[in-house]
């Protein structure tokens, strides 16, 4: 039997949208919500073969799908997965259940819509990493700006209009531009299809032109430094489940446009920029992380935290350049971008699961300042538990997924630079330094106001979507080497394809 | 008089003898029968589109000695006019109805708007061209006037008038200047004409001018844009749906006539520069100033002219590959627009007109059928895939882009993210706010049918653009 497993993870979702809506808010909302949660688990369930059936030894695409679709653009309905967006889908079909689980008891207002926004959200997102088709990807890209815009407009904090128009015309202005270089790609190359704009013989100033083309839509993405002023607030103002899909999926567009569009598409450009995007990634994880530490408000700690992780990520993929250059013939190259790779898988499932636990406090107190929390371990003993692990994990602790990308990154860093491996290594001390210290002032510590010593301890929903993502980030850190294999030709052959010049 | 030249014209004469027909016919009705003429109207629709595909041609036939043309292009143009004008009446009867101003002028009015639009379609003459312009800008002129006890509405028709009359004038001066030079009004000996070698010269630029100043009055390009806002918000509301989406296609029509077909060779040398700063100047402006308005009519109307800016982007290019997307681009236009005010006019009841930005507040609590429809129409304005306008935009930035003005595609796509600000405004408004007015929405089945089909029509059309990109392209050739 040969399903087109990609279209029916893609479009089973979206069906399901529809059909939540159709139920509505009203009598029916509870039929509503369970119908969300079965799509979203079987979602999750016919994504498993895309692991189990996938072959690692080949860097080509698979599962491949291909349909006419536009003609007069020759854009076709083209979709398949490698070693790079296999991982990614998964991510995302593994997360949707736990972010509907999630939002069960907490979503009072209109949940329909709210359930629905999510499946939508979750069919564009496995969209975006399995299109090969570059106007089919522009297509998901930004269909999935409105379902977000929706999920933290209606659904978030007092600020909630100012964080999320902020968020959609961010991102906007980052993906037209992109837009823009894809049509001139598409004038010279004849198609959409991103693999013959990745064989698109490009000169220096194309290249140039089209590299800040991207990395104006990615950087937004990511976010990197400068461009990051979006995400605090955005976090802050979403609904949990929005913080969580935004951290832990949308985040990882960004770094997946570098790997699957930058990299290939201007190797030159990368190259010669690498200088920029590697002081960027080395700001985003010093600067930011320092200012992570100040902060008073638990979600904006985390998305601080996110920046500087997703710092690794781009600061992964750009080493490459150096290590290859400085250390030619050692792995360096190789291990800086499986610790990019590594890394947003991680960050994916640490930052979620963070986010889950901020929403299950806030569920209760309905505050998210620091100040006002302290002690919750006396009252709520199991949530500590779970708390601290995921905070170790966002630390690096060797033994959690956290630990592996850093480790990976750092390795290769120090065959481009010690220096750079020196900077890049004070996100141990730093992640250690904010995260802790946030867990000691929630956490631990004598009980700090009446509020607190009335805490319930988690209930079973919580408690297992919680440990579902524990168990994660534990396997994940203790045995990568089935992700890594999964990945590892499709990322040798991303290697030496950027190795070879355009020009 | 040859039957073939009566054939090339035969839906213009079916059109003509039905509006007679209904003339004689509505003077007969009372007040409470108007539903007749709506009825009879839409009869001479449907009619007249029999008429058109039953003489519909393959190529082009030129008729009336040299003045009148009938070309594939020219039968999609007017098939989907009439399609437009069919949905105008169909949104505007109940309102009209409620509001007391059900009259048979509304719909004869309408008609003879039309046939104007199909004369401007199907010129092939400066004169003939003019004389459609003309049918056209005086029914809706008084179109405009059409609510007589509204000060507002009287207030806007008189300066549409006046406004419009300039503009004609200058148009038609032009239109003499090209006489003198060239001693034809015929399309195709224009540009035979200014096609050789030394054809051109200072003269010529002068009366492009005096055209290129008369077309962007019609379509609202900047600076030639004052009229729009003001008749948008004094017309009433199936008047303003009426005026912002039919004759953008004869707009449309007119400046592939006279500046391609005609003009065409002046490209490089004259209008292709004229039409740039036209177009940078409403991308500009258009957006810039929508995000000001308070009031829906109005923020339309500069988001009108902003779209104008794209549309001209097309001919900018003037490749039939850029004017095939003008044409892609008109069509998403005057499908989005008619949306829009027919959401409008959903919301409107008798004598309360929900043109203000707070009277979306909260749809999606009173209706969230329509405040999806709505998202629908706005996301789709603002570019955003996977709705029609998103490969409007698209198609017109790639013929922009392969004519190698890679600077005027950014600035475009600048304006429109910045444009896309007050499109999610509404958007905000209707999901995020609680509303004002709790009152149900209501309107007649065949309404809330044709809207919804409108706002769907947009998300199918986004999701599978092909069949109307290929429509396009063949029509206009290339």
């Amino acid at each position: 039997m040969n399903l087109p497993l990609l279209s029916l993870v893609i479009w089973l979702p979206i069906a399901g949208a529809i059909v939540v809506l159709q139920l509505g808010s009203g009598a029916r909302a509870q039929l509503g919500k369970q119908v969300a949660l079965g799509v979203s688990v079987v979602t999750f369930v016919l994504s498993v073969p895309l692991y189990t059936r996938f072959d690692g030894a080949t860097a080509a695409m698979q599962f491949v799908e291909k349909v006419a679709w536009i003609s007069r653009f020759r854009a076709f309905y083209a979709l398949g997965v490698d070693g790079i967006s296999m991982p990614l889908v998964l991510l995302t079909t593994f997360l949707t259940p736990l972010v509907v689980i999630a939002g069960w008891q907490v979503i009072k207002l209109r949940p329909a819509q709210y359930f629905a926004s999510f499946l939508l959200l979750e069919g564009m997102m496995i969209g975006v990493f399995a299109a090969t088709d570059a106007l089919l990807f522009y297509v998901f890209w930004e269909a999935m700006l409105v379902p977000m815009f929706i999920i933290i407009g209606v659904w978030g904090g007092e600020r909630r209009i100012y964080a999320t128009v902020k968020f959609f015309l961010y991102t906007f202005l980052g993906s037209v531009f992109m837009l823009v270089a894809l049509i001139y790609m598409y004038f010279k190359a004849g198609d959409y299809s991103i693999a013959s704009f990745q064989n698109l013989p490009l000169s220096m100033t194309e290249q140039v032109l089209i590299f800040f083309a991207f990395l104006l839509a990615f950087a937004v993405k990511v976010p990197m430094f400068p461009v990051h002023t979006w995400l605090p607030d955005a976090h802050v103002e979403a609904p949990t489940g929005g913080s969580v899909i935004l951290a832990a999926i949308l985040l990882k567009m960004g770094g997946y446009g570098f790997v699957r569009f930058s990299l290939p598409i201007t190797p030159d450009a990368s190259q010669s920029l690498a200088w920029l995007m590697i002081g960027l990634s080395l700001i985003a994880v010093v600067y930011i992380g320092f200012v992570a530490l100040v902060q008073a408000d638990l979600k904006k700690l985390i998305a601080y935290s996110s920046i500087a992780h997703m710092g690794f990520v781009t600061l992964g993929f750009f080493v490459i350049f150096l290590a290859t250059a400085k250390a030619p013939g050692t792995d360096g190259a190789r291990l800086a971008l499986q610790g990019g790779m590594m890394q947003m898988l991680s960050h994916g499932l640490i930052s979620g699961a963070l986010f889950l636990c901020v929403g299950v406090l806030y569920d209760r107190m309905h505050t998210r300042q620091i100040a006002d929390y302290g002690g919750v371990v006396n009252t709520m003993p199991k949530f500590a538990a779970l708390m601290v692990l995921f905070a170790l994990a966002n630390a690096g602790l060797p033994g959690t997924s956290g630990f592996v990308g850093e480790f990976l990154v750092i390795i290769g860093s120090f065959h481009a630079s010690a220096w750079l491996a020196f900077l890049a290594a004070t996100t141990l001390v730093l992640g250690a330094a904010y995260t802790l210290w946030m867990v000691k002032r929630v956490v631990f510590g004598e009980v700090a106001n009446s509020d607190v010593a009335e805490l319930t301890d988690v209930n079973a929903r919580e408690f297992w979507m919680l440990m579902v993502l524990a168990v994660a980030v534990l396997i994940v850190g203790i045995w990568p080497a089935p992700i890594v294999s999964a990945m590892d030709t499709t990322l040798g052959a991303l290697l030496e394809h950027v190795a070879q010049s355009k020009l | 008089m040859p039957t073939a030249d009566l054939a090339a014209a035969a839906p213009e004469i079916f059109l003509t003898f039905a509006i007679c027909a209904m003339l004689l016919v509505d003077v007969f009705l009372r007040d409470d029968q108007r539903n007749v003429t709506y009825v009879l109207a839409m009869l001479a629709l449907i009619g007249t589109a029999a008429v058109t595909l039953k003489f519909a041609v393959g190529h082009p036939v030129v008729a009336f000695s040299g003045s009148f043309v009938t070309d594939p292009a020219s039968g999609v143009l007017k098939m989907f006019a009439y399609i437009v004008v069919g949905v105008v009446f169909l949104y505007s009867r109940e309102n009209l109805e409620a509001n007391g101003l059900l009259k048979g002028e509304f719909f004869l009015l309408g008609l003879f708007g039309l046939l104007g639009i199909m004369i401007l379609i199907s010129a092939h003459n400066l004169l003939s061209l003019y004389l459609g312009l003309e049918v056209l800008a005086l029914s809706q002129y008084t179109l405009v006037a059409f609510n007589r006890d509204s000060a507002v509405s009287a207030e806007s028709a008189m300066k549409y008038f006046v406004l419009g009359a300039i503009a004609s004038g200058t148009l038609l001066y032009g239109i003499s200047l090209l006489y003198g030079i060239t001693g034809t009004l015929e399309l195709d000996k224009l540009a035979e004409h200014f096609a050789t070698p030394g054809g051109g010269g200072v003269p010529a630029l002068l009366a492009l001018a005096f055209i290129v100043a008369g077309v962007a009055f019609k379509f609202g390009a900047v600076p030639f844009h004052m009229w729009l806002p003001d008749v948008y918000q004094g017309a009433p509301a199936p008047v303003a749906l009426y005026i912002g989406s039919a004759p953008e296609i004869a707009a449309f029509a007119l400046t592939w006539r006279v500046l391609v077909e005609g003009l065409g060779p002046l490209h490089d040398a004259g209008w292709r520069d004229m039409l740039i700063a036209l177009s940078v100047l409403s991308l500009g402006l258009g957006n810039v100033l929508a995000i000001a308005q308070s009031n829906l009519k109005r923020m339309l109307a500069y988001s009108t002219i902003a779209h104008v800016g794209f549309i001209l982007m097309g001919f900018i290019a003037g490749t039939p590959q850029g004017i095939q997307a003008a044409m892609f681009y008109t069509f998403a236009y005057v499908l989005m627009a008619a949306a829009a005010f027919g959401m409008i006019i959903l919301l409107s009841r008798a004598g309360f007109e929900a043109e203000r930005l707070e009277d979306f507040k909260g749809l999606n609590a009173r209706s969230p059928w329509f405040a999806f429809v709505t998202l629908m129409i706005m996301f789709s304005m603002a570019g955003v895939p996977p709705f029609i306008g998103f490969w409007a935009k698209l198609n017109v930035l790639g013929s922009v882009l392969s004519s190698g003005l890679v600077w005027l595609a950014a600035v475009g796509m600048l304006f429109a993210v910045i444009g896309a600000f007050y499109y999610i405004r509404i958007v905000w408004l209707m999901y995020f706010a609680e509303p004002e007015d709790r009152t149900p929405v209501g309107a007649a089945a065949d309404m809330r049918i044709a809207l919804s089909a409108n706002g769907l029509g947009l998300l199918a059309l986004g999701v599978f653009p092909g069949l109307l990109l290929d429509l396009c392209a063949r029509v206009l050739g290339g």
